[in-house]
């Protein structure tokens, strides 16, 4: 092992959860962050509306409120808990990146500001409330910068563009990772007492998505074959609004500022879904009324996307049959300039990959596969914990998208992921750190490198005839088609069978660059074949629930089933077997009952 | 339609020196370029090597010269560069592999900047927000947008001329934090940017302005760090 590097506390991934957990459990530990892209590429910068917390900044709102719009949004799969844990620390949370700089938009009074998003709402009126914080469509862009000034201000130690391989644990317990050093090719050893995972999600398992090119479920895949648990992987969320056939996304911020959803015989429809809230249901109540249009041939021109409108005449119209107001009980009207001013990013993507104008034209969008509901199991603090005793793995934590703690349940409420990765980021980081100053190093195995040297040399140094690009295709084309927003079970096991073969060929595939130095040919295989393990275990966990339940909507058992199934499903590996079992929900002040909005 | 991509390659482990290849293949007008690099990685040529991540414009990983003119790869159509495209790394930095080229420096000149929130006064005795009106929000809007991407700071005759100055995109992050009113300071990074690799070295090529993917006025921006180090006024 020729380059061995000791830190007490090591952060994989520069995410926002990543640098968060890195700033604080830098604070007291010995830590590095080690990413695979710099920092700033990660795909916190993509989040767009907005990061919620009941600030009230406009109008009434508490903690208690957003705790049950979580509860209720999550479909009473979410461990209430923990998201009331969340809900609670969301207001500190949002003061503290204001105070670290973030620059929020701003109310007259120069407070944060905040707009109206799918499912949040004053839980006395059920109306709309304004709770997402935001900085125009570029919230989580700000998130990033600001969280990576903050680390460069506190000289956090980052190890940039290092893949990491594989994770270490000696005696069921977390004793480092292995990494290579991609200018180089040349693996390192990351000895720790520490290791926190904040890898992201995977939705480049599905054809059409919002997610980078780089979520490929590293961290889940890598602990999936030291055979920890995953949960709940078969909810993973689809957003209603992504770019027709790019899946790029449109945020809910625009629904927020008054669009509406047209589908193609230029009916408004969402009111027939929802009547309370509209345009602003939850995302899979809103991607579900998406494709149920398309299905009974109200797409647009026959074809498989809807209108999202946000032209001023449209939401003018819409805001007032509605009675939308402004803060100040004034209707709500908007112009032109509004669009440019609140969704400046947006309109940028409309006129580059579409070239349409979202002032004057309606905007093509379809449901884009846009997040992991679910994830490596942690408790609030980030401790991962692979049983339904609570059973910890000591010195192992996870936060953020690759994490599932659960506060998101069977479906993610908009504007909770970014939260989500500031709060338990935080909390993996300081408990992390806490953990490593009682902690001793454990003893480094001789052959540390061993796992990830065998993987990347295997594929490496294949002599194979298959084509990575076609089998991601195949992958994504199976799983977008069959485990994507409708699921019936003869589909998932023909998905499945897919997948298997698919795996059985990734075993035959060709890397032809052998070289060193940036192969990014061997990344993108190796990062293929994370992608493969997730989809199994996604696709396994969703043929194993037999019922409907947020995310996850099948035509075979359309019906929520809380007698048999308000529980987590834990899906692991063991020898190569898949192995299912389950842990309950926690419910403490939310009893489930039907989900209307 | 059929487009034919002309790539810069060099490979340290086997090429002495850089060198072109060319591919044809069928794209579609509305393709991204980076859909074309990725289709030639992934059918014709695997060692192809280059960054990517969120494919839309708002990482910043993958700024390179597309016909001759800086751009990201995802932000920019096949309808808008031809049928006949040349792909090379940036200028003016260090190329690791084929379209790869060493970010360290330009990060480094980003750091020299104190790019983070300076303000020692105390937080507000109710702890909740710093105030600020919407309009001392918006006088550094621009810069907020920045991605760090370095397509102005690799276009930049200055730049090219001498990696030692810190470039439009560290200037650009510079002032971020000089016009925002929560921050204290503007002065400790006006002093490291009126040093000789500061902002004596722009000459108003309006080249960063016209390669910024996200539309920055960026000569404007230094225009305006130039003007508050003459003055000490930041408003």
């Amino acid at each position: 092992m020729a380059n061995v590097h000791q830190f007490e506390v090591i952060v994989v991934g520069g995410g926002g959860a990543g640098l968060m957990a890195g700033l604080y459990a830098s604070k007291t530990a010995k830590t590095a962050v080690i990413s695979k892209m710099y920092p700033t590429r990660s795909h916190t910068g993509a989040a767009q509306g907005g990061i919620s917390a009941a600030l009230g900044n406009y109008e009434e709102d508490k903690p208690e409120w957003h705790m049950y719009d979580t509860v209720k949004g999550s479909d009473y799969l979410g461990d209430q808990d923990a998201i009331e844990f969340m809900t609670n620390e969301a207001i500190d949370a949002v003061l503290e990146l204001e105070h670290m700089g973030l620059p929020f938009d701003r109310t007259p009074e120069g407070r944060i500001s905040q707009r109206p998003f799918g499912g949040h709402t004053n839980n006395v009126t059920g109306k709309p409330v304004r709770r997402a914080a935001h900085a125009a469509d570029r919230t989580g862009h700000m998130i990033l910068q600001t969280l990576y000034q903050q680390c460069i201000k506190n000289k956090v130690t980052f190890f940039d563009e290092y893949q990491v391989l594989d994770f270490i644990m000696v005696d069921g317990k977390a004793t480092g990772v292995v990494a290579v050093e991609l200018s180089t090719g040349e693996l390192h050893t990351f000895h720790a007492k520490s290791v926190i995972f904040a890898t992201g999600g995977y939705g480049r398992i599905f054809e059409v998505t919002s997610n980078a090119y780089a979520y490929t479920g590293d961290g889940c895949s890598i602990l999936l074959r030291k055979g920890i648990p995953l949960e709940d992987m078969e909810f993973f969320q689809f957003h209603p609004t992504g770019i027709y056939k790019l899946g790029i996304l449109i945020t809910e911020g625009a629904r927020g500022e008054g669009a509406v959803l047209i589908n193609g015989k230029g009916e408004r429809f969402m009111p027939r879904y929802a009547p309370t809230v509209k345009d602003l249901a939850s995302r899979d109540v809103v991607s579900r009324a998406i494709l149920t249009e398309i299905k009974e041939g109200r797409g647009v021109n026959g074809k498989n996307y809807v209108y999202l409108d946000i032209r001023p005449e449209t939401v003018n119209k819409f805001a007032a049959e509605d009675g939308r107001t402004n803060p100040d009980g004034s209707p709500l009207m908007i112009t032109g300039d509004t669009v440019l001013t609140k969704i400046p990013d947006i309109v940028d993507f409309c006129r580059v990959y579409l070239g349409v104008d979202p002032v004057t034209q309606m905007m093509p969008t379809q449901p884009t596969a846009h997040y992991a509901m679910g994830g490596i199991p942690t408790n609030k603090y980030g401790e991962v914990v692979i049983d339904d005793k609570g059973t910890t793995v000591p010195g192992l934590f996870a936060a953020g998208e690759c994490a599932c703690v659960s506060v998101h349940g069977a479906n993610r409420l908009g504007t909770n992921s970014l939260l989500d990765i500031v709060v338990f980021g935080k909390h993996a980081g300081l408990k992390a750190a806490e953990y490593a100053k009682a902690a001793e190093f454990g003893k480094l195995p001789q052959d540390a490198e061993a796992g990830a040297m065998s993987a990347f040399e295997a594929l490496r140094n294949g002599s194979g005839t298959e084509n990575v690009y076609d089998l991601s295709n195949e992958m994504k084309n199976v799983m977008f088609s069959e485990v994507g927003i409708y699921r019936n079970g003869s589909a998932m096991e023909s998905a499945i069978d897919k997948i298997l073969e698919l795996k059985e060929k990734y075993k035959d595939i060709k890397v032809s660059d052998t070289g060193k130095i940036f192969n990014t040919e061997l990344l993108n295989a190796w990062e293929f074949g994370n992608l493969l393990d997730i989809a199994e275990v996604v696709a396994m966990s969703a043929l194993n629930r037999t019922e409907s339940r947020g995310g996850h909507s099948r035509e075979d058992y359309p019906e929520r089933d809380d007698v048999n199934w308000l529980k987590h499903t834990l899906i692991s590996k063991k020898n190569g077997k898949i192995e299912i079992s389950y842990k309950p929900v926690v419910i403490t002040k939310h009893q489930p009952k039907a989900r209307v909005y | 339609m059929e487009v034919t991509v002309k790539i810069f390659r060099y490979n340290p482990e086997k090429d002495e020196r850089g060198h072109y290849e060319t591919y044809k293949i069928e794209a579609d007008a509305n393709d991204r370029v980076l859909d074309v690099l990725e289709h030639i990685k992934g059918k014709t040529d695997g060692s192809l090597s280059f960054r990517r991540s969120c494919a839309h414009g708002v990482c910043g990983s993958d700024a390179m010269r597309i016909n001759g003119r800086n751009m990201l790869a995802c932000k920019t159509l096949v309808r808008d560069v031809g049928a006949n495209i040349t792909v090379e790394p940036l200028l003016g930095m260090k190329v690791a592999k084929d379209l790869i080229v060493d970010m360290d420096p330009f990060f480094d000149n980003y750091k020299k900047m104190l790019p983070y929130l300076i303000n020692e006064s105390p937080l507000p005795a109710d702890g909740k927000e710093r105030l600020q009106s919407p309009e001392q929000r918006a006088r550094f809007d621009e810069s907020t947008k920045c991605i760090l991407c370095a397509a102005c700071t690799t276009s930049c005759p200055s730049y090219w001329a001498s990696d030692e100055y810190y470039g439009p995109a560290a200037i650009v992050a510079a002032h971020r934090f000089i016009f925002d009113s929560r921050d204290e300071g503007a002065s400790e990074r006006l002093e490291v940017l009126s040093e000789t690799n500061g902002t004596v070295r722009c000459h108003t090529a309006y080249n960063c302005t016209n390669a910024c993917p996200r539309d920055i006025q960026i000569t404007k921006a230094i225009g305006e760090v130039k003007l508050a180090m003459v003055t000490g006024k930041l408003d």
